[in-house]
């Protein structure tokens, strides 16, 4: 998802510190490191994808987030990116503590739960969504804490994490989320990204 | 050992003031060098050996007539590409292949050393090789590797010379020696002393020398080197050519007849007291307590990048002892990569056919050396 990457760069200073935490092969931080002057770390926990990313010439670190992030200082980046993985974790919250522990800022993305066509396929085929951001079934997929986009904006907001900036895509445009839309947002976005701070 | 192979030496005539207290000058080091360094002198490499390691990190060991240890990984077209990289590697002070060691003579007396030799430490053999940088004037070494005991001295490097290195790759080592560690090693250090050749560590004056005590401390310390799961699958209760157990203390099963060859070839190429002192050393590591606890002092000062590099069923130099200086090198922003390779090879991982471990190490160096 190539857009999800320009916004995510569009969000992160220049000359600024950051860690991909579940940095994949390295796809998002390749971006970052050609289009900002940034230094760019990334936390994996598949060796496969450690390996890629050692081939591009990433600086990546094998690990766990939801146990590894501890060895990180607070505040010792200034942005911490969780893309489409917050969904995965045992323990979601304890991560998003942690990424605003060790990051200034975090930017964390989340595929929307509550996307008119995830309803549509629990409501008309009465089986798990399947869908092109959660292409795996109920009994193999990695994603054990879906969420909304509206769950993720009523977290924030009871735990009095500040949300810098709420976006939504779909079909490659983004808008603003607010409380005004939320309804309406959570409804028609695909994919939700928020700029959060403690 | 055949004396009449021609080892590269380097005598050092700077006075190198050595942690015990003594000060040696005029020392031999032996080295050996791989490739060629280029005119910019950025593409060095310089290698630390482990234990019983020596300067032949690759092609045809001149002593042994064996591969170099590191062949697997060290060559032309190899992990550490000798078309690119001028790799260095010298044997450690108190080793047995050149450099000034136990089996030296003492020109005082006219007799080899033996336990006259002072005792020395990871910093003193990192500070001896310190020299090959003035020799062959290189200002900044392009990378400090190497496994084991040789990674302890990649982290002894740094700490000592924070910017004569841009990358560094300590591969399955500690900052300090564990217990269980020191405790293999004393094991073999006893071993030596109580063969009654041994001589209170003077055989070589006497025509004598602790094959038997050698070899079992060889065969101990093999056995760590090693995982079970290794072991089983490779030896399992398999016989040694025979039917049936032949109730005796034969070798009888195939595990007993690898372990006594693997004893057997060792005291061919090793000198007892050499094996006494290289263990000291590394029992004697602890970068930690270097510095007061914390580690991240070690390497406060550095911008060198690192890269470790751990195996799943190494047991001796676990992966938990190298994340605690990802950790550490964490703590301080420092730019560390690190990665487990999944190997049922146990420590020996690091001298083997790996494909993922040699790819990883490939991949690593070479994108290193193209950031400018």
């Amino acid at each position: 998802m190539k857009k999800e990457f320009e916004i995510i760069a569009n969000l992160i200073e220049k000359s600024t510190r950051v860690l991909d935490v579940g940095c994949g092969d390295g796809t998002l931080m390749q971006f970052l490191k050609n289009n900002k002057k940034i230094d760019i770390r990334g936390i994996e926990i598949s060796k496969n994808n450690v390996q890629k990313c050692v081939e591009k010439g990433l600086t990546v670190i094998e690990g766990d987030a939801e146990k590894d992030l501890v060895q990180f200082p607070d505040g010792s980046f200034d942005f911490v990116i969780l893309s489409q993985t917050l969904q995965a974790f045992l323990n979601p919250e304890i991560v998003i503590n942690e990424l605003l522990r060790v990051g200034k800022k975090a930017i964390v993305t989340i595929p929307n739960f509550g996307y008119w066509k995830v309803r549509l396929h629990l409501l008309t085929k009465g089986t798990m969504p399947i869908t092109k951001n959660l292409p795996d079934e109920w009994h193999n997929t990695p994603n054990i804490h879906m969420c909304t986009i509206k769950d993720f904006f009523n977290f924030c907001n009871n735990r009095k994490i500040k949300l810098d900036k709420s976006l939504a895509l779909h079909n490659k445009k983004t808008s603003l989320i607010k409380n005004s839309n939320l309804v309406i947002k959570n409804l028609s976005a695909e994919l939700g990204i928020f700029l959060i701070k403690n | 050992m055949n004396k009449d192979v021609k080892i590269k030496s380097l005598i050092i005539d700077k006075p190198l003031k050595l942690d015990c207290g003594q000060t040696i000058n005029n020392f031999p080091l032996a080295y050996e060098t791989y490739g060629t360094l280029n005119k910019e002198k950025d593409n060095a490499i310089l290698v630390f050996h482990a234990l019983t390691g020596d300067q032949f990190v690759s092609g045809i060991n001149p002593l042994t007539k064996k591969d170099g240890w590191w062949s697997y990984a060290v060559g032309p077209e190899k992990a550490i590409d000798t078309n690119k990289y001028f790799v260095i590697c010298a044997n450690v002070i108190g080793g047995c292949m050149g450099s000034y060691g136990p089996s030296n003579i003492d020109p005082s007396t006219n007799k080899i050393l033996g336990t006259n030799f002072p005792i020395i430490t990871i910093n003193d053999m990192v500070n001896a090789q310190y020299n090959l940088l003035d020799f062959f004037k290189i200002e900044k070494l392009f990378c400090v590797m190497g496994g084991s005991m040789g990674g302890m001295q990649v982290l002894q490097f740094v700490n000592n010379f924070p910017n004569k290195s841009k990358i560094a790759i300590p591969i399955a080592c500690t900052a300090s020696h564990s217990a269980q560690n020191i405790a293999f090693n004393e094991l073999g250090r006893q071993s030596i002393m109580a063969d009654a050749k041994w001589l209170n560590g003077n055989y070589s004056n006497e025509n004598s020398n602790p094959d038997k005590g050698l070899a079992v401390a060889r065969m101990a310390a093999h056995i760590t080197y090693l995982s079970k799961n290794g072991l089983q699958e490779k030896f399992g209760r398999k016989l040694q050519e025979r039917d049936d157990l032949k109730f005796s203390f034969d070798a009888d099963f195939q595990i007993e007849s690898y372990l006594r060859y693997q004893g057997s070839v060792f005291v061919d190429r090793f000198d007892a007291n050499s094996y006494l002192y290289i263990t000291r050393a590394m029992d004697y590591f602890d970068l930690v307590k270097q510095h007061n606890g914390n580690l991240s002092n070690a390497f406060m000062h550095s911008k060198t990048k690192f890269f470790i590099i751990s195996f799943t069923s190494d047991w001796l130099y676990p992966t938990s002892e190298n994340k605690d200086i990802v950790i550490a090198l964490n703590a301080i922003g420092s730019d560390v990569g690190f990665v487990e390779i999944e190997s049922d090879k146990g420590h020996d991982s690091f001298l083997l056919d790996i494909p993922k471990f040699l790819d990883i190490l490939k991949n690593y160096i070479n994108t290193s050396y193209l950031k400018a």
